[in-house]
């Protein structure tokens, strides 16, 4: 199947990457995850374009992405609304598009949420390292030659002429999320909840954090009551593996809420946002509230399975 | 941890008996390869099972990490690699060299020799790809992080924290004590596999030159 020059990026905008679903499997050797954080907006934005749910997509943070078609190819604009634009005319998001040669897509900047993703239709055309096309920022691999996206970039899309015709799917609209700048993610404790006082518990599932603006792909910086840890306990823990959603306590008692670029820590983790929600973590920004509530494993189990449903039945294929 | 992972911890502290269990686990459980497994990070004392509750339940999870732990042989680990690593050492490669000396009040000459002297052991890969946590320092070098961690850390600094040693494959912020740099390219994501070291394998130092270190990158 041949390869064709189908996208130029005219402006990066803030930080635009090649995400999938992850790299998983090679932890042993410190390689994290990576990744798109809104999971759940790939895998829409991957269904309305007829591509296989996991395919990589561009990942584009808050504002000034710019992109020109070289050839026809679909495209669905999912996730944070950015306020896309094509030709300066505003682009109907959870549904997918002919973006015609010459033509323009640009994201005028947040209305709500953090990152918006753009699928293509057919397969894009990057090396796939240790089992994935995710851009790994930190270590400089994976994506498109190992960084963020800048001006002039190409491209590549594998058959893009073959998904033309899925034009016009759409995600049903009951189902599209909405990105509210206050978020209540659901946690499950541990594992080492035992080493916080229960009146420090009772504080982090109490209290209003806010987002702080140093917060990134790496994690979400919160600022808030402090969580102390009960004073007969050391600084840091001896380092282990941790995932997507470990809610990290260092010393000074600003919890970290980790995304996917780390592997391991040598920090203390109250609670793990729950597998449900963590399509939410990619969504929040800067300045917003989050608020955690405490839920049982069945309940998460049974939240999981809700959304992967919701997947099933919100795009009709 | 959360609806999607397991910690397998065993033991307490930082040791190589201990270290050696969480490898022999770690083997025990990669050669089973079980469905919904998405990850392993073996640690120090850890073994992090990254599974998916859509594949497979917890449940049914700890019952197959229970009966590996059971059934479980020590004596059918590979014998460690032992691997030389060159390294220059002090002057713009290791600019925290002379601290270390002033701080335990001998030469940097006998910072280097006390170095490559000890044969160390590979704990973990973590913080980032390819970045070997190994141990342990001898006694007399046992040297704090830095107060202020550097933002720009070049790739192949050899740096001390406490009792460990670290190498920091790419170019990146860091806190460790740099003594010297290595050539060699410790995480390559192309290679299979992609690290050059592994946990369990044996480290020893040895000195080079700075210009066997830039004809080394030819």
């Amino acid at each position: 199947m041949a390869a064709v020059e189908s996208i130029e990026v005219l402006s990066p905008g803030l930080q635009t990457t090649i995400q999938d679903l992850g790299r998983f499997g090679s932890g042993r050797y410190g390689v994290p995850p990576s990744g798109a954080l809104d999971s759940f907006a790939l895998r829409i934005a991957n269904r309305l374009v007829d591509n296989p749910e996991d395919q990589a997509c561009l990942e584009t943070t808050l504002i000034g992405l710019r992109l020109r078609a070289l050839n026809d190819v679909c495209i669905a604009v999912t996730g944070a609304n950015l306020r896309p634009q094509v030709n300066k005319r505003p682009l109907e998001m959870w549904r997918s598009h002919v973006l015609k040669k010459d033509e323009v897509i640009s994201f005028a900047g947040p209305e709500s949420g953090c990152r918006a993703y753009v699928a293509l239709g057919g397969k894009l055309e990057v090396l796939s390292l240790l089992g994935s096309l995710s851009t790994n920022l930190p270590a400089g691999f994976g994506g498109f030659e190992g960084r963020a996206l800048q001006k002039g970039d190409v491209l590549l899309v594998e058959s893009p002429q073959l998904k033309l015709a899925a034009a016009g799917r759409e995600m049903r609209a009951r189902w599209i999320p909405d990105y509210p700048g206050t978020w209540t993610l659901r946690i499950v404790w541990g594992p080492q909840d035992a080493d916080f006082t229960d009146e420090a518990k009772r504080i982090f599932t109490n209290s209003r954090y806010t987002v702080a603006p140093q917060s990134d792909r790496t994690g979400i910086r919160l600022h808030g009551p402090l969580v102390e840890k009960k004073s007969d306990t050391a600084e840091s823990i001896i380092s282990e593996g941790l995932i997507a959603g470990c809610i990290q306590v260092p010393g000074d008692g600003k919890p970290i809420i980790i995304l996917g670029e780390t592997v391991t820590g040598g920090y203390r983790k109250i609670a793990t946002v729950v597998s449900a929600d963590l399509p939410q973590l990619g969504q929040i920004k800067p300045g917003d509230e989050v608020l955690f509530e405490p839920i049982s494993m069945d309940a998460a189990q049974r939240a999981l399975l809700k959304m992967e449903d919701s997947i099933n039945a919100a795009v009709q294929i | 941890m959360g609806d999607r992972a397991v910690l397998v911890e065993l033991g307490g502290g930082i040791s190589p008996r201990i270290n050696q269990k969480v490898r022999a686990f770690y083997n025990g459980i990669a050669s089973q390869r079980i469905k919904g497994i998405k990850d392993l990070v073996p640690s120090y004392r850890s073994l992090m099972v990254a599974y998916d509750p859509l594949v497979i339940s917890l449940d049914f999870l700890k019952s197959q990490i229970i009966e590996i732990w059971n059934t479980l042989d020590d004596a059918r680990l590979p014998e460690p690699r032992t691997v030389e690593i060159p390294v220059v050492y002090g002057d713009k490669y290791g600019p925290d060299l002379e601290w270390i000396a002033d701080y335990h009040k001998m030469t940097p000459q006998e910072v280097v020799r006390l170095h490559t002297k000890t044969l160390y052991q590979v704990y973990m890969i973590g913080f980032m790809p390819g970045y070997p946590y190994m141990g342990e320092v001898p006694d007399a070098l046992v040297t704090p992080r830095r107060k202020t961690p550097r933002t720009h850390v070049p790739g192949g600094s050899v740096g001390i924290a406490q009792k460990q040693i670290g190498i920091y494959p790419v170019t990146s912020p860091g806190g460790w004590q740099i003594i010297g740099r290595t050539p060699l390219r410790l995480f390559d994501p192309q290679e299979q596999p992609p690290c050059f070291l592994e946990m369990g394998d044996r480290v020893r130092f040895f000195v080079i030159t700075e210009q066997e270190l830039l004809r080394w990158r030819l």
